[in-house]
């Protein structure tokens, strides 16, 4: 049974006149590893950051298991300047904070790597307990919350425990090699216990044995967390190993959709990419 | 290093701050310079402190600090100055009816109750300026970091002109200033409040607020990805380091005994910064460290630099006063220029590196024991 838990309707994003998204829809059901591939310049960090409600889209509306986190229509000046179809659909404009989207199961990892410099390995995933800390500022401070902060503490270390981090825990997130700084990334995601998992280019900067390595990453963590995974990726290895399902974005448009079978032998998909197989940005 | 033995230096240092300040107390005569310097250097430690987490540990650069302190300072003040004083202190326009009838009802409470005053005084000072806080702060915390500042600075600079207003002159007494307010009994009551303002903060900066102060200061958009409300945790930072800023603010009326509005002027924000630069922005030590250095090399070392100096019968040049500040300005520059981290950098004080500084001062380059970050 098909249980849709992200669903992305008629999206635009402009940025004055430049469309970044154009008229986007797509569905990523339950338990599926989905993935968003596209040229450079795609649209596709463009998609998440409007999922995860970094942007307000220009039009259309985003649903997480089924509710409404975003809406939105053409207003202002981009009355005039909305380039997509759909004007009149969406009447509602509604957007939920990318810390509310978080708290409700959303979470992202960075295309270009994000994490708290300064801060250790422990405490960058530490940090991503704390939104579901009941402590207030009082109490947090005078130590009241200590079976909460020992909680949170146990639960952090169990987490870099199963990532392999648990050496590097005391070491400021900006001394790690690269491809630890990705793996400490998808740590802190984990962290805030999401359904969903939003994947910015994992595999962006790594080697090619550590690009092999992560499949089978992907998998064990989808297994352990229960997670629904959706993924930007140009490693085309990568990408039609392990996707359930891939949507092609070219220009902000979907071009095409569908198994990774399909998507190879598709016309338009090979045109896009000039008929490199792999892409290999790095 | 021990556990152990770090418990003992550290009780070691303890014991010879407490005997330091009875010895001061005692000697306080003989010793009025490094009593006055210290007792002003504990005071600015609070606000620097309170500076530096909203500025070093949240990343928002807010320079309104004299204006908070102006506020706390002026609600110290009425609260703090003797009901039969009163009248003498606004000899001009009078005091306003309210409040004097506030500060005989004040009078009128047990005794145990108003030795409490100061410290309720100050406790009142930080809650108004927390509430000036929470209302500049909706706007205000939208900005963007310079220009968050200048709006926080203008803010200060309204306090200012506010409080010196002839509107207000039967409450702030205008521009005339309030005199006549009660001091503290003694060095290690300054040393006490100071304590406990720091120690709050410090256990703040190590909960899971503070984690996530630092997370906003480090990467708005990661920390907002996971799951902190930005506008929520600037306001907070900024609301309680406004209230520190005002306790410092009071501490310094009652230090200062006499306060007027030119008392905090953008210049004062300015000495803060500079307390906050040189201990190391993210330092909580670091700043109080500064405090103490700053304000006695100020007020107390470089003096030398302010006193005609002769060699023979030649007057050497510059030397008069004002020169003093020219030197310091050097310093600070000095300080920007080529050791920006500050004393401390982001670090604070702990005994391990501190062996380990004295350990490469000597030349013993034993175990090279790394950053234990
Ligand atoms: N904040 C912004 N303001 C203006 N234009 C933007 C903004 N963000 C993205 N764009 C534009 O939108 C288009 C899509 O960018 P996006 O980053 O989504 O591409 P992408 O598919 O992720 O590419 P890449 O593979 O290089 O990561 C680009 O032309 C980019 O310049
Ligand atoms: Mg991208």
């Amino acid at each position: 049974m098909l249980d849709n838990i992200l669903t992305m309707k008629d999206i635009t994003m402009q940025f004055g006149g430049v469309v970044a998204v154009d008229n986007l829809s797509l569905e990523v059901n339950r338990g599926e590893i989905v993935s968003l591939i596209g040229p450079n310049g795609a649209g596709k960090t463009t998609a998440f950051n409007v999922i995860t409600g970094v942007y307000a889209p220009t039009n259309g509306a985003v649903y997480f298991k089924g509710n409404m986190i975003t809406s939105n229509f053409p207003k202002g000046s981009m009355k005039k300047l909305y380039a997509g179809q759909n004007r009149g659909v969406y009447t509602t404009t509604m957007r939920k904070t990318p810390d509310q989207i978080t708290k409700l199961g959303v979470a992202r990892t960075f295309q270009n790597i994000r994490l708290f410099k300064e801060l250790s390995t422990f405490e960058n995933v530490l940090i991503a307990k704390h939104m579901r800390s009941k402590a207030n500022v009082f109490s947090a401070t005078l130590g009241l919350n200590y079976k909460e902060e020992r909680q949170m503490r146990e639960e952090t270390m169990k987490l870099l425990d199963i990532l392999g981090l648990v050496e590097v825990k005391d070491e400021v997130a900006n001394s790690l090699p690269y491809g630890q700084q990705r793996h400490l990334e998808i740590a802190r995601a984990l962290a805030t216990n999401p359904e969903l998992l939003l994947l910015d280019e994992p595999a962006a900067g790594m080697n090619p044995q550590e690009t092999d390595e992560l499949t089978s990453f992907i998998y064990d963590i989808r297994k352990k967390f229960n997670l629904t995974i959706f993924m930007i990726e140009h490693h085309m290895d990568l990408v039609m190993d392990i996707s359930d399902r891939i949507y092609v974005l070219d220009f902000g448009k979907l071009i095409a959709s569908g198994t990774p079978a399909e998507i190879q032998s598709n016309q338009r998909v090979i045109e896009a990419y000039l008929g490199v197989q792999d892409d290999g940005e790095e | 290093m021990s556990k152990i033995r770090k418990s003992i230096y550290t009780a070691i240092l303890a014991v010879i701050i407490i005997a330091l300040m009875f010895f001061l107390e005692a000697n306080k005569f003989r010793f009025g310079m490094a009593y006055t310097v210290i007792q002003k250097g504990l005071i600015l430690s609070v606000v620097a402190v309170s500076m530096n987490l909203v500025t070093g540990f949240t990343g928002l650069f807010s320079l309104g600090q004299a204006g908070f302190m102006a506020i706390g300072a002026y609600v110290t003040a009425i609260f703090l100055i003797p009901a039969d004083g009163m009248a003498e202190v606004y000899y001009i326009s009078g005091v306003n009816p309210s409040i004097m009838s506030f500060k005989y009802w004040l009078e009128s409470g047990p005794a145990w109750v108003q030795s409490m005053y100061p410290i309720l005084a100050l406790i009142l000072g930080g809650l108004v300026a927390a509430v000036f806080a929470a209302i500049i702060g909706f706007p205000v915390l939208r900005l963007k970091s310079d220009y968050l500042a200048i709006a926080t600075l203008g803010f200060s600079e309204i306090v200012r002109a506010i409080i010196s207003s002839p509107q207000l002159d039967t409450i702030t007494n205008g521009s005339y200033g309030l005199k006549k307010i009660p001091g503290f009994d003694s060095l290690f009551e300054t040393f006490a409040i100071m304590a406990v303002c720091v120690l709050l903060m410090v256990l703040l900066l190590r909960s899971t607020y503070g984690r996530a102060f630092r997370a906003i200061r480090e990467d708005e958009v990661a920390a907002e990805a996971m799951g902190i409300n930005l506008s929520r945790h600037k306001q907070m930072s900024f609301i309680i380091g406004s209230f520190f800023s005002a306790v410092s603010g009071g501490m310094l009326a009652m230090f200062m005994r006499s306060i007027d509005s030119k008392t905090f002027s953008v210049s004062l924000t300015y000495d803060i910064l500079l307390i906050v630069v040189i201990g190391g922005i993210g330092s909580v030590t670091g700043s109080v460290i500064a405090s103490l250095l700053v304000t006695a090399s100020k007020e107390w070392w470089l003096r030398f630099f302010d006193a005609p100096l002769y060699i023979g019968n030649f007057q050497v040049p510059l030397f008069r006063t004002g020169f003093r500040m020219v030197i310091f300005s050097v310093i600070l520059l000095l300080v920007v220029l080529f050791y920006q981290r500050g004393i401390m950098g982001k670090n604070e004080f702990s005994w391990d590196r501190l062996s380990l500084r004295v350990r490469k001062l000597l030349g013993g380059r034993k175990r090279g024991a790394k950053n234990a970050r």
